[in-house]
């Protein structure tokens, strides 16, 4: 579904990205973790090209994305994202929150993407917040609702960068509830997180970072009981 | 001298309520030994009363409304576009915006209306409204360009992100999510900067243009009082710009619902 080529991404003359290959499957759950600054955030910001990579191919069922002559926008519409600070609309209503993007961009009328909405509402939960303003929520139910309006343009991938990481602790439960639910019908997710039980029981594969590089990935089984590589047992050893 | 003129034009068959009442003061009047109110009733009756003076505020008032609506509709419309070349990855529109507000600000206004009335349009018969509308609104696009850029400035990034990352084209990004919180933040600035463009409308009476400032020195020109007219013309500003500035607070409090109530 997603497979990258040789990724380098450069800031000046800082080198965060050092040579990246991956395919992602179609249906896989990839979690990607590792210490701060080890380039995981940019690889993820990467895939929907939030961030221009330096060079390097990145291909989305079977389009380059990277080429100049991509419709970048097209391509955004069928991945999903999901940021740590959730970044709903602060001037627009939950529901307009929602419904802004499908309807902006002709993939659906106003009421089709009303009716999504509601549907994807009540299935995290929140089906009475429509008509309120993201401020008067929770984080955990910001977050639960820009999970919901990156669903609502029915994306094939969801990108979820450190989702629980600007939550108050008791938040984070209802997110990562969210996330396996979306895990168990099927969605291609990639996912940069701190949360290693997440990592453990929904990740197909994980992906350990450092230095701009993937210096290991496997199971989460192989990961997290038999890793091979030195600064994976040691960042381990300081997580867990 | 004066007095004797207007007695008697008020002594005419129309005489209204306020020529009688001046006609009741005629004797102390020309002996000059008026007391304070009947003072300030003849100030008001000269300057205000008498054949329809107060007419002549209005005009001007309309003239500069007229004027500062059009001025600021052509410097929000320009201001914004400088805005985004300020704000675009082509560095010729930043240099020619950025050049473009410098010499703007950094030059009076009274100079840049001499200019474009005498160097642009010196050889044109065109009305001064519209030579007042252009250089009034090209004097506030320089200002209003800096308001709505350091309002767009103040959005958080992930706004943009976020936006885009749904699939959103760079430009409805920009109006539908970024440009209407960027407005919000900017309105405060942008009522300032209307109240300001009202005011300095008032330096087209340099090009005689009979604004409001204009039409209160001709009165003064008829009846050589030093104060009552001005005094009616501040009037008459303070009256438009506290209008304009509960309107705008509405506005302000209505583009707030997003926020905590």
């Amino acid at each position: 579904m997603i497979t990258v080529k040789n990724l380098h991404k450069h800031f000046g003359n800082l080198e965060v990205l050092n040579g990246i290959d991956q395919h992602i499957q179609p249906g896989e759950k990839v979690v990607i973790i590792g210490p701060s600054g080890s380039g995981k955030s940019t690889f993820l910001r990467c895939l929907n090209l939030l961030e221009q990579p330096t060079s390097g191919q990145i291909f989305f069922e079977g389009t380059e994305i990277t080429s100049p002559k991509t419709d970048i926008d097209a391509i955004r519409c069928r991945m999903g994202m999901v940021f740590q600070q959730f970044n709903l609309f602060p001037h627009l209503s939950v529901m307009d929150n929602i419904t802004l993007a499908p309807i902006t961009n002709k993939l659906m009328t106003k009421e089709q993407a009303q009716k999504r909405a509601m549907e994807l509402l009540n299935r995290v939960g929140l089906p009475e917040k429509a008509n309120t303003f993201p401020k008067q929520l929770s984080g955990g139910q910001q977050q639960r609702i820009a999970i919901v309006r990156a669903l609502a343009m029915n994306p094939d991938v969801m990108l979820f960068d450190e989702p629980t990481s600007a939550l108050d602790p008791e938040m984070v439960g209802e997110v990562l509830e969210v996330m396996k639910a979306l895990a168990r019908d099927g969605m291609t997710m990639v996912v940069v997180t701190h949360e290693m039980g997440f990592a453990r029981e929904v990740g197909d594969r994980v992906l350990f970072m450092d230095g701009g590089v993937v210096l290991e990935e496997g199971t989460p089984k192989e990961i997290f009981e038999t890793p091979q590589n030195a600064r994976t047992q040691d960042f381990l050893r300081k997580v867990l | 001298m004066l007095s004797t003129l207007m007695l008697g034009a008020a002594e005419a068959a129309h005489a209204t309520i306020f020529d009688q009442w001046w006609l009741g003061m005629k004797d102390q009047a020309l002996a000059g030994t008026l007391d304070f109110w009947q003072n300030i009733y003849k100030e008001i009756y000269q300057n205000v009363l008498f054949n329809n003076r107060w007419l002549n505020y209005f005009k001007g008032m309309g003239v500069t409304l007229e004027v500062s609506f059009f001025a600021a509709l052509f410097g929000v419309m320009l201001g914004m576009l400088l805005a985004m070349m300020r704000l675009s990855h082509v560095k010729p529109f930043q240099k020619l915006a950025g050049i473009y507000v410098g010499i703007i600000r950094g030059t009076p206004m009274l100079l840049q209306v001499l200019i474009i009335n005498f160097g642009l349009f010196g050889s044109f018969a065109i009305d001064r409204v519209i030579i007042g509308v252009i250089a009034c609104g090209l004097n506030s696009a320089a200002y209003v360009s800096e308001i709505i850029r350091s309002g767009i400035l103040s959005v958080d990034k992930g706004q943009t992100e976020a936006g885009r990352s749904l699939g959103l084209s760079s430009w409805n990004t920009m109006q539908l999510i970024v440009f209407p919180q960027a407005l919000k933040t900017s309105l405060p600035a942008l009522c300032n900067e209307f109240i300001t463009l009202i005011k300095e409308t008032s330096i087209l009476a340099y090009i005689a243009l009979t604004e409001l400032t204009k039409a209160g020195d001709y009165i003064r020109s008829k009846t050589y009082s030093a104060f009552t007219p001005y005094i009616v013309s501040g009037i008459l500003y303070l009256i438009v710009t506290g209008v304009l500035t509960k309107l705008l607070g509405k506005l302000e409090r209505r583009l707030r619902q997003g926020d905590n109530r």
